[in-house]
């Protein structure tokens, strides 16, 4: 009993001296994203995939010799829980960067935390651009990199009459007022324009709606589940990707799990990175991350996106050579590296000089890449027709 | 607006009748007629989609697409089930409190959206319509998608099935009488605890097998059910609370004008016509489009 209780002892008192170590050693990150809720779906995968990144490198020593201490928060699908935790780890914790946010709407909700604080948010996933802060980085595509790149390929399929439908908040709303600006410009035809409330299930009327215009090619900015009601009423209506394409900007490998090969089979997304890319980087990415969260895990955009940003971090924080946020904004301009996405440079805005690649859906919710921009494309986060004269301060 | 499109649009109003009339049935027997205002409502809507996807892993692969007509019996009484043992444990103590009613009937429908996502994970499950409700009638030029045609079918089927309970059969009498005095019922010799508990699983029985249904034109996921609710409770207020036949009516209604509003206008705009239009006409006839007299459990 005694020869327990000392082995207690020393087991203890080793433990509080490696934990004060350690906490003296490490660097702190924050990982803020909802992991509950309605967005827990798309956000808990992301999250996983910066945190391999964040145990990787700390499986290697760390980041100038210190650990990284992850603290993870759940923004819980709610805006201004999005702006406490933010204000918490900043602040609380004072970390040195936030790996978080899907939503615009989370986005916007953390922005003035951020820019109050001067702390430094990496934000991995598409959005609508027309937002320039200081204090993200904006690692996800601009329209420039997703949208229009859909649009210019479908013209060059010669789809000329487009219709776009969309979920009704800002995302869908802002990149189609830009496709409007861009169908004008390039003489092709709107045919039809419709929203529907997030996580609507009738699409009757958007489906008669679209019988009536004959359109060519379907830009789709639905999000989540209204997505399996869509496909499913629309393969009611006796239309197929063969008589009606449709393209998708929210819909990446594990929505197509979710919805299924039978319903989203040759169809198309355009993203700046599928799972199926072949570069070794991405090849141990994905392996990487299979191993460690289940051998038939779907990978997307975003979680690419994600674990990328915790090696850039890495790399502007070593070339800083120092943890502060300003000084890492300042060095990040410039880096580039070989990621599952391809060659990726941060630009001076913030945001990435990255490809663009338009893969068809097939088995298993993954998708062939049918097409790809020529080389990389700038960010821009001001569309030139759709906000003229705007620009990054 | 050519008369191809004004017909698709009144097929699509037929459609949406449907959708209505299927989510709201259930709730016309517990709200209409036991006044419990049940939020979980659309968490039986759910169940019955789950059940069918589980029919069809399980009969599958020996039926074939005959797994819809065991998803049907299955729904019904695997949602029955679970409203039997909701009205035992929970709202059998909270009738005559429909704020509590509201706030354990919430409380519930969050248990069962968190059990759907324990069980079958976060992202839904897959169900996919037979193959023989894959294609389409056309005529004319106005294409009816069979899956829709069978929605709207099976709708009907569970309104004439719980018209004819209500107001045919020996139980619906009972039902009737308990909803038009509870006291007097029950000197007559009425158990109303047993009717009660009946009415109760009934009503989820009839959501479950709704949720078949959507199921089929619908996901199936564990927040599908807050995609319902809303428009089940429109119904039965707007149809006259404890009338079925209101309740169909409101739903064709409603129905007709959503489909009329999104085609003349957006769909999103329609949504907000929509409900501006409920709310002007429940200043006018407040008790609905077929108002019921009755000494129910408010009065009491």
């Amino acid at each position: 009993m005694s020869q327990l209780r000392s082995f207690c002892v020393v087991t203890l008192s080793l433990t509080l001296a490696a934990g004060a170590a350690s906490a003296q050693g490490a660097v702190r990150v924050g990982v803020l994203h909802s992991l509950t809720g309605t967005m827990a779906i798309s956000e808990i995968t992301v999250a996983n995939a910066a945190q391999l990144a964040i145990d990787e490198i700390n499986a290697k020593g760390g980041v100038l010799g210190r650990t990284i201490e992850v603290v993870k928060e759940d923004g819980a699908s709610d805006w201004p829980t999005f702006a406490t935790k933010a204000e918490k780890l900043l602040t609380q914790d004072k970390v040195a960067a936030v790996f978080g946010g899907w939503t615009s709407a989370s986005r916007k909700a953390m922005l003035p935390v951020f820019e109050k604080s001067g702390g430094l948010l990496f934000y991995p996933v598409q959005f609508e651009g027309n937002e320039c802060s200081p204090n993200i980085i904006y690692t996800g595509a601009q329209p420039n990199q997703q949208a229009l790149p859909a649009l210019e390929w479908a013209l060059g399929q010669g789809y000329r009459k487009i219709f776009l439908l969309g979920s009704d908040y800002v995302y869908p709303r802002t990149a189609n007022l830009i496709l409007k600006k861009h169908i004008a410009a390039k003489k092709a035809t709107l045919s039809g324009e419709e929203y529907v409330a997030l996580g609507g299930t009738e699409f009757s009327s958007v489906i008669n709606k679209i019988k009536a215009a004959r359109p060519d090619v379907i830009i789709n900015t639905l999000n989540g589940d209204s997505n399996v009601s869509f496909f499913k009423q629309y393969q009611a209506a006796g239309y197929s990707a063969k008589t009606l394409p449709v393209i998708s900007f929210s819909i990446a490998e594990q929505e197509a799990q979710a919805i299924g090969t039978g319903l989203l089979n040759g169809q198309y997304a355009t993203w700046n990175y599928f799972q199926s890319l072949p570069n070794p980087a991405n090849r141990k990415f994905v392996a990487a991350y299979q191993k460690k969260y289940g051998a038939g895990a779907a990978i997307t955009d975003p979680m690419a996106h994600a674990y990328m940003d915790v090696y850039l971090w890495k790399a502007a924080v070593e070339k800083a050579r120092s943890f502060d946020p300003k000084a890492v904004r300042r060095a990040i301009v410039g880096i580039s590296m070989d990621s599952p996405l391809g060659k990726i440079t941060v630009a001076p805005n913030g945001s990435l000089t990255q490809a663009v690649y338009t893969g068809l859906s097939g088995a298993g919710g993954q998708f062939k890449v049918v097409a790809q921009s020529k080389g990389v494309v700038k960010p821009e986060p001001y569309d030139a027709l759709a906000f003229p004269g705007k620009t990054c301060p | 607006m050519d008369f191809t499109f004004i017909a698709g649009q009144l097929f699509t109003g037929l459609s949406v009748a449907s959708i209505l009339l299927l989510a709201a049935l259930g709730l016309a027997l517990s709200f209409g007629l036991m006044r419990v205002i049940n939020m979980a409502h659309g968490e039986f809507l759910m169940v019955g989609g789950y059940l069918t996807y589980l029919a069809a892993q399980w009969a599958g692969p020996t039926l074939g697409d005959g797994y819809l007509w065991v998803a049907f019996p299955l729904a019904f009484l695997g949602s029955a089930l679970l409203g039997a043992v909701m009205e035992f444990t929970v709202i059998r103590r909270l009738y005559g409190r429909p704020l509590d009613t509201l706030l354990a009937t919430f409380g519930i429908s969050l248990i069962l959206q968190q059990a759907a996502r324990h069980l079958f994970g976060s992202t839904g499950v897959p169900v996919t319509a037979p193959t023989w409700l894959s294609g389409a009638l056309t005529v004319g030029d106005v294409t009816l998608p069979l899956v829709r045609l069978f929605v709207i079918a099976l709708a009907l089927a569970v309104l004439g099935g719980m018209w004819w309970l209500l107001n045919r059969s020996r139980f619906g009498m009972q039902v009737r009488a308990v909803n038009a005095s509870r006291e007097m019922a029950a000197a007559l010799g009425v158990n109303t605890r047993a009717l009660d508990l009946l009415v109760f699983a009934l009503g989820a029985g009839v959501a479950g097998v709704a949720g078949v249904g959507l199921a089929l034109i619908a996901p199936v996921n564990p927040t599908v059910g807050a995609a319902y609710i809303v428009n089940a409770f429109l119904v039965v207020v707007v149809g006259g609370v404890g009338s079925v036949l209101g309740g169909a009516a409101a739903a064709v209604l409603l129905g007709f004008v959503t489909a009329l509003a999104e085609g003349f206008t957006s769909v999103s705009l329609a949504q907000a016509a929509l409900l501006l239009l409920v709310v002007a006409f429940l200043q006018w006839k407040p008790r609905g489009l077929i108002p019921t007299t009755s000494r129910a459990l408010e009065d009491a």
